[in-house]
């Protein structure tokens, strides 16, 4: 991003740049910035709060009247996540014994996933595969994690893809599960650490990672704080 | 478990950063006469659009009343829950039409800009082909002033 404000300030536009990262916005001086240290992914800092977006934006714009620079500003308000983030979010109870705990748990969460995407009419899932197709999926990470070599299992697409599927469809339908909306890391929390379908998933990458998968393919499916 | 933000943070600021000698300043018009456009690099692109691969370097155009915007960042290191929350809190725009209408900005430019935040160590493609491309199009349109925002 501070690369993109280079270009188009030497391209005549004038640019303001919300930063995530301080000392890369330190390290690159792009002309303006406003360090803001909220969630990553969440670089307004609050969903659904329009009047804090502003309050982001205002400070960001103000920036525009410096006569020379660069300038880098910081917000004043830290966003952090939560130590012990967490989401009271029902789980299916498994009912048959001969169904992977984590497919039938897939399953079971259609009815939630199909629910948060009428309400928002679009869907970060189906990069490979639709919501459909999501208990096969979990049915090969399950393979995996049993030992099945990694690049015969019969994935439906790239492992990092498939994951960003997975996790998607579990966080999307968690949006209309949850009594609340999710603090900042509270979805990936439930998903990687509470759900059969997350413990499944970190199960196939450690396999694939002990299996010598290639180190970008394995690492990328899910968070690197976890294992 | 660290803060997984933290963890990220101190990585993302111990990889090597290109340098930009003598950078440029532009000076804009007035906030209120300005034409603003959001440029992201959280590879956000319309559902009927092509997606990103892993080494992007390319961007997708987002008309000014597209909504149906999906994430196709393939970093995993991020929340993601929030973008499903609110468009707004990764891609503002909702909020550059309310600052628009209450005429704090001069005007909603027509197209907004998605990268994926990829570069390679020389960021050669978007310092000569990609951005460059890019801020054309927006002068095109007559975009003052550049919002970026990241993930």
């Amino acid at each position: 991003m501070c690369v993109l404000a280079h270009v188009f300030e030497a391209a005549g536009l004038a640019t303001v740049a919300l930063a995530s990262v301080l000392p890369v916005a330190q390290l690159m001086h792009p002309p303006r910035a406003l360090y803001c240290e909220f969630p990553l992914g969440r670089p307004l800092g609050a969903p659904g709060d329009a009047q804090f977006q502003h309050s982001v934006l205002r400070r960001a714009f103000a920036m525009l009247e410096a006569p020379s620079g660069p300038v880098l500003d910081t917000y004043p308000e830290v966003i952090a996540i939560p130590e012990t983030a967490a989401l009271s979010c029902a789980l299916p109870i498994r009912h048959d014994a001969s169904v992977p705990e984590a497919v039938a748990e897939a399953e079971a969460l259609r009815d939630a996933y199909e629910r948060t995407r009428a309400r928002r009419g679009i869907t970060s899932v189906g990069r490979v595969v639709d919501a459909g197709a999501m208990p096969a999926l979990v049915a090969v990470l399950v393979q995996i994690a049993d030992g099945a070599p990694w690049d015969a299992a019969g994935l439906p697409g790239d492992p990092i893809s498939c994951a960003h599927d997975l996790r998607s469809y579990y966080e999307e339908a968690a949006l209309s599960l949850a009594d609340a909306p999710p603090d900042p890391g509270a979805a990936e929390a439930w998903f990687y650490g509470t759900t059969a379908a997350g413990r499944t998933l970190l199960a196939a990458r450690r396999a694939m990672r002990d299996q010598k998968a290639p180190s970008p393919l394995w690492l990328y499916m899910a968070r690197a704080t976890w294992n | 478990m660290d803060n997984p933000d933290d963890t990220m943070r101190a990585y993302a600021g111990s990889l090597p950063a290109p340098e930009f000698a003598a950078p440029a300043w532009v000076m804009p018009p007035p906030l209120a006469d300005a034409t603003v456009a959001i440029v992201t690099t959280a590879a956000l692109h319309r559902a009927h659009d092509d997606g990103y691969t892993g080494s992007d370097t390319s961007y997708r155009v987002i008309e000014r009343d597209a909504r149906d915007l999906v994430l196709g960042h393939w970093s995993p290191n991020f929340d993601r829950a929030g973008f499903a929350m609110d468009l707004d809190v990764v891609f503002p725009i909702d909020r550059l039409e309310e600052l628009a209408a209450d005429g704090v900005i001069g005007a909603v430019a027509p197209r907004h800009l998605a990268f994926a935040g990829n570069q390679e160590d020389t960021v050669t493609k978007v310092r000569l082909d990609s951005g460059p491309h890019a801020a054309a199009l927006l002068r095109d349109d007559g975009v003052d002033v550049v919002l970026l925002t990241p993930v």
